[in-house]
């Protein structure tokens, strides 16, 4: 096995592991606001088909990434209105909000069905230029790849280190004590979940007009639930969904060097591990009140008198 | 999108079943004024479009019958999520019990080939059941000892159980000609058809399972006991029932009536075990069994009407060149405009 080819693995892990990351963090937000959106598959899936949609369209790749932001926080918004104003149950207007999604993007992307776009353009990383062609374009990077850690820290600082972030650490634990405390929850959920339908769309985007650069029905395969089961591995913590995130980029890295290497280990066993170890996490942590799901999440807030 | 049910007038019958008949007929009004309107964007005749869903699944016999089939499955995963509901559980993994259920009816498919109808499909019929109970005995271990919660194990391990199916079929049971499904299962390890349609043994299995699902709830001690549990487990450990054991059995068995339906539709639906063969069977349970409360004749209602939806889908597929999964959008609808309800279920809370 060549250093070409360990390279290309880890190369392709970080471009599969970007969208993850990017949905991760946006599941992050609103679950620490207390809602849990189980519809995650279908954002990505209307995001994803209406991004490559715009692409085909304008041309504009980064027209592309706008529209799938905007669209990631249309779908939010849906699931917002019903589980924040009409009190609907969050699991069960989440499952819809899925199959939403999947009827949409089918219709959406329909047309664009085996389209080629030129899709986000790539910048070699500085200090590379010295190296092979074939190397440095393994290292040539678009800009959502460029962006994703310092928008995760962002996002850490957002939640962690600003007024706003710490209301919405108090929304997502007791609502009616945040309430109490002058914070509106509603405004809060809504808030949370527009910025992480943003967050979703950018890993969509990501996804269709930067890493597979084309459009197929259900293209997302499960990002949208493997996304809910980092979050609950990274423990609700921005910084620690990177772990996630590198976590499974690192299987699927795994996985391709195994093939490579002619070892025969079944992908399908491989793809399980992520989940085994969330559930190993879950386990160990079980116990531990400091480090548990956020207190009202799930839970409807019906309002103080 | 979603709908404001508050545009309503206020329609005020004097008896409630009325009153609730007609909400739910202007429900799903809204949602068919909803889905038309995405269909004519999309640049389809709606009304067209309405009357091809209504003629293929109520304009003739085997229409209807499709119906029949496409609800078997659902029914089953909803009954899956109902009985666990009852003690307080909620179970969100029957997409994963499904696919456990219909390997391990797979197994014994392929394995006892030379036994006769009727051992070798009450075995399967077994084996599924188990596979099922088996993959829900985990979450619902992990809930008992108070460890983690059983929303978030269920919704992990739904993800896994493809995969396991996936990696058996790729490593040991594929067909020689295809790598994604195994080889066509012998006649004796396919459940009997009627009247020449698709409909199968399973709907009897689900009539079976819903009946049994009602009595046992109504006139046992045991359901009793269990809606105690659910009502206020700790009142009902201090009056002595054995709560973990409860929680433990009831989850098992939600997973091992969610095996049945991976085993029915594998060897009722398909006759071969297909590498990913359900999108969202159990989730649609879950829904189903959501939007019904957990009562069983609302399961009943809820899962035809959604089967009527997705089956009227196959046949916008056909005329009017839509993508099938169009379909979902309206029954997303349907399914958004009953859970705006908040007013809707006022009277009949369970």
């Amino acid at each position: 096995m060549s250093l070409l080819s360990i390279l290309g693995v880890f190369s392709s892990a970080i471009f599969s592991g970007t969208s993850l990351l990017y949905t991760t963090l946006g599941e992050v937000i609103h679950e620490r606001s207390g809602i849990v959106n189980l519809g995650l598959e279908g954002v990505l899936l209307v995001s994803a088909s209406s991004s490559f949609a715009v692409t085909v369209i304008t041309g504009s790749p980064f027209l592309g990434v706008l529209v799938a932001m905007l669209a990631g926080a249309l779908m939010n918004m849906v699931l917002g209105y019903l589980v924040i104003h009409r009190k609907a149950n969050q699991l069960a207007t989440g499952l819809a909000l899925m199959f939403f999604g999947f009827g949409l993007s089918a219709i959406i992307g329909k047309p664009y069905v085996g389209m080629r776009i030129d899709g986000l353009p790539r910048y070699a990383l500085p200090g590379l230029e010295g190296l092979p062609r074939l190397y440095a374009s393994l290292f040539s990077f678009d800009i959502l790849i460029i962006l994703v850690m310092p928008i995760s820290i962002l996002v850490w600082w957002l939640l962690f280190r600003t007024r706003w972030g710490l209301g919405l650490r108090a929304v997502g634990e007791n609502a009616d004590t945040a309430f109490a405390s002058g914070r509106n929850p509603l405004l809060y959920r809504y808030q949370a979940l527009a910025l992480g339908g943003l967050l979703a769309g950018l890993g969509a985007a990501h996804l269709a007009i930067a890493y597979t650069m084309n459009w197929t029905e259900y293209m997302t395969a499960g990002r949208g639930f493997i996304a809910v089961a980092l979050v609950i591995f990274s423990r609700w913590h921005p910084l620690r969904a990177i772990a996630g995130a590198l976590l499974f980029s690192g299987a699927v890295a795994f996985q391709l060097l195994l093939q490579s290497s002619g070892a025969q280990i079944s992908p399908f066993l491989l793809d399980t591990t992520p989940y085994f170890l969330t559930l190993l996490v879950l386990i160990a942590w079980g116990g531990n009140r400091k480090q548990s799901a956020p207190a009202s999440l799930g839970r409807v807030y019906h309002g103080s008198e | 999108m979603a709908a404001n049910t508050r545009f309503f007038p206020k329609v005020a019958f004097s008896s409630p079943i009325m009153d609730s008949i007609i909400r739910y007929v202007l429900m799903i009004l809204l949602a068919l004024v909803l889905f038309a309107v995405i269909l004519l964007i999309s640049g389809q005749d709606p009304i067209q479009s309405y009357i091809d869903i209504f003629a293929t699944t109520f304009g003739n016999a085997y229409g209807f019958s499709e119906v029949l089939v496409a609800m078997i499955p659902i029914l089953i995963t909803a009954l899956a999520v109902a009985l666990p509901s009852r003690v307080g559980l909620i179970n969100v993994g029957g997409e994963g019990q499904l696919y456990i259920g219909a390997a391990f009816a797979t197994w014994g498919a392929l394995t006892f080939q030379h036994l006769p109808a009727w051992l070798l499909l009450s075995l399967m019929t077994l084996l599924g059941m188990l596979g099922g109970a088996l993959w829900a005995f985990l979450p619902a271990y992990l809930k008992a000892i108070g460890l983690v919660n059983e929303t978030i194990t269920t919704l992990l391990l739904n993800s896994v159980a493809p995969k396991l199916v996936g990696f058996l079929i790729f490593g040991f049971w594929h067909s020689a000609m295809d790598t994604v499904k195994t080889d066509n299962f012998v006649d004796a390890a396919k459940l009997p058809t009627f009247f020449g349609t698709r409909v199968h043994l399973g709907l009897v299995f689900a009539l079976i399972l819903l009946v049994a699902f009602w009595a046992f709830m109504k006139y046992t001690r045991w359901g009793l006991e269990m809606r105690a549990i659910g009502g206020n487990a700790q009142a009902a450990r201090r009056n002595g029932i054995p709560v973990k054991r409860y929680l433990i059995i009831a989850m098992c068995a939600g997973g091992a009536f969610a095996g049945l339906a991976g085993m029915a539709q594998t060897s009722g639906f398909y006759g071969v075990l297909l590498l990913n063969f359900s999108i969202g069977l159990g989730f649609m349970g879950f829904l189903i069994c959501w939007l019904a409360g957990g009562d069983p004749f609302g399961i009943l209602l809820m899962s035809f009407m959604v089967a009527v939806i997705t089956t009227g889908g196959n046949m916008l597929q056909l005329t009017r060149d839509l993508p099938y999964a169009a379909i979902n959008i309206l029954l997303a609808l349907t399914l958004f405009v009953v859970l705006a309800k908040p007013t809707f279920f006022e009277r009949k809370k369970p």
